[in-house]
């Protein structure tokens, strides 16, 4: 599997409520969620995103509360993956368990610039930074995380077992 | 090598001997939790399951706390969703208006959480509950209707930081100030992936409440969990809320620890936490100029317990809050509302000129009873002081504890209880 896309660049600790505004929580439906992803930190996202983009961000992504309306508006605004230096506990869990793709990797946090064009090769977890030519090894997920995410959350791996 | 107290706990809810740091294991749980905000989303995952029952209609605490009583429509019918799913499956635990909440105060309250449990909650700050000496810890909405559904979650078994707490505090220092230190000191990823372990004989001067607040907020400085040894304050508690029996769980000699931190209760001042992030801490004598506030908010999951209300009572009582400060005490549960009513709290607050609402997280969360608008500033005993979290993005919430809000309530500035003479 593979993913293709521009990147929306981002700092440190980007928290949930930034992601997914409490604002919004009254509502649980990933299509309203996803227009108001990012609000708070960059109000143009929604209008720019395009389907397969990527988000590359510094440390500690997704900090903050538990809420699983911040992976899901991520997802259901169309992008593709996530890559940060590290991500918070919940996010990370909470990611996996829905299908969204994400990625640590310090040296792709480092070298990847906003507007970058990126492939990101799940399999092999290699990240292309096509607009510069660099490349880097993103951290393999342990088998079990690796079984969930092949049967697209942990829901359908629960049901599969 | 040994195991700390979180492995141990661990190891026995994994039907294991021994597990180490990075280990995946699934652990049976005792309680799954949710909220009016998390569990709808577990509940339209639960339909996706092909086996349509939960695992144990006692052990599942479903709290609405969060936008209730319904703020607007939607809320409304994220609230039915829950009430009709708790009807349903005929969930013992179910809370709304009248029996709620505010959940982490809420459940050791109800005796629904004891030592030696494991707790998953799609709520973050259920960390809470390892002031008594369980492992809880925050998940999402997924996999609590996994939890509901099978009765197990996985985990990646966490290493641990040690913090060593010794002295005593003074007199207006309490469990929000030693937390927001630490995490001035380690920073909101210092303890990411990692258990916050609590031992020393300084958590002899920590009342019960004192260290709800501080495992309340170990997930500000990332960690899965925070967890305090089982002494008699904790077993007096738990023996007086709950029926259930407990399992003592303690660390063994050998343990192993990440990094070993010393906190000396008797060196710590008043801590106030700047926007926009919990790890940016000051104590009150580095605050140089004014910070003059709008509104001060006393209450929530972190500190809205009866300690945080005598506290604050104890300096609004004959004093008044300055014109055109907004103050909103929120007692957490409808049983510490009934105690502070009866030990004179409201009227002291009534009289002060602050308001006092049915239990709720309303505004900590930027949901409703004390939005702010742009260029607002918040004193607030909450846990969170990210952008836009209590209202406008252009807003800014002071993270404090119940006698530094209340202080600064009357000066209409961050002021500590000395300021009033105290």
């Amino acid at each position: 599997m593979k993913a293709n896309g521009r990147v929306f660049k981002y700092g440190d600790n980007v928290d949930t409520d930034v992601i997914i505004p409490a604002r919004y929580l009254n509502s649980s439906d990933p299509a309203e969620l996803a227009t108001h992803c990012m609000e708070d930190i960059d109000k143009d996202f929604v209008k720019n995103v395009n389907k397969g983009d990527i988000i590359v961000a510094n440390k500690n992504f997704g900090c903050g509360s538990s809420r699983e309306h911040a992976p899901i508006s991520i997802k259901a605004a169309g992008v593709s993956c996530v890559i940060a230096e590290t991500f918070a506990r919940i996010f990370y869990r909470n990611a996996i368990n829905i299908g969204l793709p994400i990625i640590e990797c310090p040296e792709a946090a480092k070298g990847i610039d906003a507007g970058d064009e990126v492939e990101i090769d799940f399999d092999s977890g290699m990240i292309y930074n096509k607009t510069k030519g660099t490349e880097f090894k993103g951290q393999a997920f342990p088998e079990f995380m690796q079984k969930i995410i092949a049967a697209e959350g942990l829901i359908n791996y629960i049901n599969n077992k | 090598m040994g195991m700390t107290m979180t492995q141990k706990i661990l190891a026995a809810h994994a039907g294991l001997d021994k597990v180490e740091a990075g280990q995946l294991i699934e652990a049976d749980l005792d309680l799954v939790l949710g909220n009016d905000i998390t569990s709808p989303v577990a509940i339209h995952e639960m339909d996706k399951m092909t086996e349509d029952k939960v695992f144990d209609k006692d052990k599942i605490a479903l709290v609405m706390d969060h936008f209730i009583p319904n703020k607007d429509i939607k809320s409304a019918e994220h609230c039915k969703c829950v009430r009709e799913f708790a009807c349903k499956h005929e969930i013992t635990n179910y809370f709304d208006v009248g029996q709620m909440g505010i959940e982490h105060a809420l459940l050791p309250e109800k005796g629904l959480t004891v030592a030696g449990d494991v707790i998953i909650g799609a709520d973050s700050h259920t960390c809470t509950y390892g002031a008594l000496g369980a492992f809880s810890t925050g998940v999402g909405s997924t996999d609590m209707a996994a939890g509901m559904a099978t009765g197990k979650a996985w985990f990646k078994v966490p290493s641990a930081i040690k913090f060593n707490i010794v002295g005593k505090p003074s007199k207006w220092v309490s469990g929000k100030d030693v937390i927001l230190h630490i995490i001035g000191k380690i920073g909101v990823d210092g303890a990411l992936y990692k258990s916050m372990e609590f031992v020393g004989e300084g958590i002899k001067n920590l009342t019960m409440d004192d260290r709800f607040t501080i495992a309340n907020m170990a997930i500000e400085a990332g960690g899965k969990n925070g967890i305090f040894p089982v002494d008699e304050v904790a077993v007096a508690y738990m023996k007086e809320h709950s029926q259930r029996p407990f399992t003592v769980y303690e660390a063994d000699e050998d343990a192993v620890y990440d990094e070993e931190y010393t906190i000396d209760l008797s060196t710590l001042e008043p801590t106030i936490a700047f926007p926009h992030l919990p790890e940016n801490t000051k104590t009150i004598s580095e605050i140089t100029s004014d910070v003059v506030i709008d509104q001060a908010v006393i209450g929530s999951c972190t500190n809205g317990r009866i300690d945080d209300l005598r506290c604050a009572a104890e300096i609004l009582k004959g004093r008044k809050v300055k014109k055109g400060v907004r103050c909103i005490v929120i007692p957490a549960t409808q049983a510490i509302y009934l105690q502070a009513m009866e030990e004179g709290l409201l009227k002291i607050f009534i009289e002060a000129g602050a308001v006092v609402s049915t239990p709720t997280c309303g505004p900590c969360l930027g949901g409703y009873m004390g939005i702010l608008a742009a260029n607002e500033r918040c004193i607030s005993t909450t846990n969170r002081n990210f952008v836009g979290r209590m209202g406008h993005v252009d807003s800014e919430i002071y993270l404090a504890s119940p006698a530094v809000a209340a202080a600064s309530a009357v000066t209409g500035k961050i002021s500590a209880p000395a300021e009033l003479g105290l």
